[in-house]
C-alpha cells in the first residue's frame, strides 16, 4: 500500500486566544512571539489513519508539505510518527495561495510520486479553515473522494471506510486510488517514539521548486487564486457578563437560578 | 459563462420534506436575489420530490430543478456531483449555496473544482457587494480566531452556510413557480465511492441541535459521572447535554456530544456553560446561542467575555445548588 499524506506548518491553533493579532493593512495573521508553529493538528490525523494502515498490512507513506520557512524539526514530525519520506514544497512561488493554487501544486507533486493507493489530508487546516484541498486534489487527478472519515480498512483494490454524517456515520466503499480526508474520530495521533525521532533527524526531506512538478508560476501561490481576501478582522466581543454573586458557590449557584427566572431566560 | 444569472440553492431533504436548512438558504438566498434583481431556482435531488418542490416554492424559490430518480434516494458524492454538475450547466447560476452539513461540505468543494470555479465553506454572512455585484462571504477561519471576507473571481460563485445563521421565509402555499425535471441518466458505473450502509447514532432524549436548551460541560467537570450532574439538569430543562472537546477524548461522554468547529453546531436558546475556557474552536460552536451562561472557577476565562451571566465558582458546589433551586422555581 502506497500512502500520501498531505501535512501543513501552521501557527499553534492552541496558542492563547490573546496572543492571535492580525495585521489588518496586510490582511495577515501576526504569527505569535515565542509561540512555536506546529504541524496541522487535522493533517495529523491523516498520519495517523495512515500509520494504522501501515501497522496492519504495511505499506510506504509519503508525507507532502507545502509552504515557505518550514522548520525542518517541525515538519519532520510525521517521520518521528512512522512515516518513511517527507517532500517538501518550498518556494516563495508557492506562497500567497488559496484552496486551488495549494491544491493544484499538491496534486501535481502527487502525481510526480506516481505510485499511490490512498491519498490522506486532513478534514480542514486549523489556519484557514477552508476544508476544500482533499476534494480538489481528487478532483484535478480525477480520483474518487470521501471526506470526513474515521475508519479506513482498504483489501483488494478497494477500501472500506466509515464517513462520519451529522445523523451517525455511513459505510462506504470506495475504489482505489482515492483521496480520503480524515476527521478526528479515527483516534489520537499517536507519539513519536524516542527511536522515531532519532531516525526522523538523519533523514533529510526532498525539497521541490515548481519546475520540479511541472507548474508554472501563474497556477500556484497568489497568481493561482480563484479567490480574493477582502478583508480579515477579529469579531468584537461585547463583554457584558453580568456576574451573579453569593456568600458561597451554593448561594451564588441558586442566586444565579433566581436571576435567570427573574429575566425570563427560564 | 458571461451569462450566468440568479441565485441556486440545493436544497437537502429529510423524509421528503425540505430540511431546516433548506428554508433557511432558501430565505437568504431569495434575499441576495432581490438585491440583484434576479431569480432565485432551487435544486432538488432525490425520490419521490413532487411535493417538495411545492414547498421550495411556497419558501420562496421561483424555479425547482428536481432529479427525482430512485439511484438518487440516498447522497453519494459520484452521483450527487454529475446531477449538480448538470444543473448548473443548465441553470448558470452566479451565486450557488448549500448547507454546512455532512453532504454540503463534501459536495461543494468536488463541485467548486470541478466546475472550475471556487467555495467558500460555512459561511455565517452572505451580502452583495453594493459597487461589484459579487458575493461577499464571511467566514470564521483560524479556529474562529478571526473572520475572513472572501469575494470568489469566477462564476457560480459557490458557498456554503453554517445552520441556523439564516432565517426561513414564513411558507407562502400560494406562491407560483416552475418546475423542471432533469433526466439523471446516471451511469452506474460512475459511481465510485458506493454508500453500503448508514448508521444512525442513537440519541437518548432531545437531539442537540434541535435543543432549546444546551448544558455543557469542559475539562474542568473531570470525569463521566460529572456529566450525570450535567445530564439532570438538562432532563430538568427539557434540553441536552454537550461537551468540549477534552471530555469526549477522555470518554466521559460520547463523541456526538462535542460541540465546536470540528464537532456540532448549535443555537439553543439557553447555553449553560459549565467549567469549560470558551476557547474559539469550541465558541464558533455555540455562538449563536441568545444567552449564555457561564459557570466557572477562573474569572479570567474567556467565557465570561462570551457569557451573558456569570458564576465565578466551583461547579460542583454551584451546579446542584443552581440546580435544587429551578426545580423549586420551575415547580412553584
Amino acid at each position: 500500500m502506497n500512502m500520501v499524506v498531505c501535512i501543513k506548518q501552521v501557527i499553534d491553533p492552541e496558542a492563547p486566544p490573546a496572543s492571535f493579532k492580525i495585521d489588518s493593512a496586510g490582511n495577515k495573521v501576526v504569527p505569535p512571539q515565542g509561540v512555536s508553529p506546529v504541524i496541522d493538528p487535522y493533517a495529523e490525523y491523516g498520519v495517523e489513519a495512515a500509520l494504522k494502515i501501515k501497522d496492519a498490512q504495511g505499506g510506504k507513506i509519503t508525507a507532502v508539505s507545502l509552504g515557505t520557512n518550514q522548520l525542518r524539526d517541525i515538519v519532520k514530525k510525521p517521520l518521528a510518527m512512522g512515516a518513511d519520506e517527507l517532500i517538501l514544497l518550498e518556494d516563495e512561488a508557492f506562497d500567497g495561495g488559496d484552496s486551488w493554487s495549494t491544491a493544484y501544486a499538491l496534486a501535481m507533486a502527487i502525481k510526480k510520486i506516481g505510485e499511490y493507493d490512498i491519498i490522506f489530508c486532513g478534514r480542514e487546516a486549523s489556519d484557514w479553515n477552508a476544508g476544500q484541498v482533499g476534494s480538489g486534489i481528487a478532483e484535478i487527478l480525477g480520483l474518487p473522494s470521501v471526506t470526513l472519515v474515521k475508519k479506513v480498512e482498504p483489501a483488494g483494490g478497494k477500501a472500506k471506510l466509515e464517513r462520519v454524517t451529522d445523523e451517525g456515520y455511513e459505510v462506504v466503499e470506495v475504489s482505489l486510488p482515492c483521496v480520503i480526508t480524515v476527521s478526528n474520530e479515527i483516534g489520537e495521533p499517536r507519539y513519536p517514539t524516542i527511536k522515531g525521532i532519532m531516525g526522523a533527524k538523519k533523514k533529510e526531506p526532498v525539497v521541490w521548486k515548481p519546475a520540479d512538478i511541472g507548474v508554472e508560476a501563474s497556477q500556484i501561490g497568489a497568481q493561482g487564486r480563484h479567490t480574493k481576501l477582502v478583508k480579515l478582522f477579529q469579531p468584537v466581543r461585547e463583554g457584558k457578563c453580568e456576574m451573579v454573586e453569593g456568600e458561597s458557590p451554593e448561594e451564588a449557584g441558586a442566586n444565579l437560578a433566581a436571576k435567570l427566572r427573574e429575566v425570563k431566560v427560564l | 459563462m458571461a451569462e450566468n444569472k440568479g441565485v441556486l440553492i440545493f436544497c437537502e431533504t429529510k423524509e421528503n420534506k425540505l430540511a431546516a436548512i433548506a428554508t433557511e438558504l432558501l430565505g437568504c438566498g431569495r434575499k441576495l436575489a432581490d438585491d440583484l434583481g434576479q431569480e432565485l431556482s432551487a435544486v432538488l435531488i432525490g425520490s419521490g420530490l413532487a411535493e417538495t418542490a411545492k414547498e421550495a416554492i411556497a419558501c420562496g424559490a421561483d424555479k425547482v430543478y428536481v432529479a427525482d430518480d430512485a439511484q438518487l434516494k440516498n447522497y453519494q458524492t459520484d452521483a450527487y456531483l454529475a446531477v449538480m454538475e448538470k444543473v448548473v450547466g443548465q441553470a448558470a447560476p452566479q451565486i450557488l449555496l448549500l448547507g454546512q452539513t455532512s453532504i454540503g461540505r463534501d459536495l461543494a468543494p468536488a463541485l467548486a473544482f470541478r466546475l472550475k470555479t471556487a467555495v467558500a465553506l460555512g459561511c455565517l454572512e452572505l451580502a452583495i457587494d453594493p459597487g461589484s455585484k459579487k458575493l461577499l462571504q464571511t467566514k470564521p477561519v483560524y479556529g474562529g480566531n478571526a473572520l475572513a471576507v472572501f469575494v470568489t473571481e469566477s462564476f457560480p460563485q459557490i458557498a456554503t452556510v453554517r445552520v441556523k445563521t439564516m432565517t426561513p421565509l414564513a411558507p407562502d402555499p400560494s406562491r407560483k413557480g416552475e418546475i423542471v425535471n432533469i433526466d439523471a441518466a446516471l451511469d452506474p458505473s460512475a459511481i465510485r465511492a458506493k454508500v453500503l450502509e448508514k448508521v444512525a447514532e442513537k440519541v437518548a432524549g432531545i437531539k442537540l441541535e434541535d435543543a432549546e436548551v444546551v448544558v455543557c460541560g469542559g475539562r474542568g467537570i473531570g470525569s463521566a459521572e460529572g456529566f450525570a450532574q450535567l445530564e439532570e439538569l438538562a432532563r430538568l430543562l427539557k434540553g441536552a447535554v454537550g461537551a468540549t472537546r477534552p471530555p469526549c477524548d477522555n470518554e466521559w461522554v460520547a463523541t456526538g456530544a462535542q460541540i465546536g468547529l470540528t464537532g456540532k453546531i448549535v443555537a439553543p436558546d439557553l447555553y449553560i456553560a459549565i467549567a469549560l475556557s470558551g476557547s474559539s474552536q469550541h465558541m464558533s460552536g455555540c455562538s449563536g446561542s441568545k444567552t449564555i451562561v457561564a459557570i466557572n472557577k477562573d474569572p479570567e476565562a474567556n467565557i465570561f467575555r462570551e457569557a451573558r451571566f456569570g458564576l465565578v465558582g466551583d461547579w460542583k458546589k454551584a451546579l446542584p445548588a443552581f440546580t435544587e433551586k429551578l426545580k423549586d422555581l420551575l415547580a412553584g
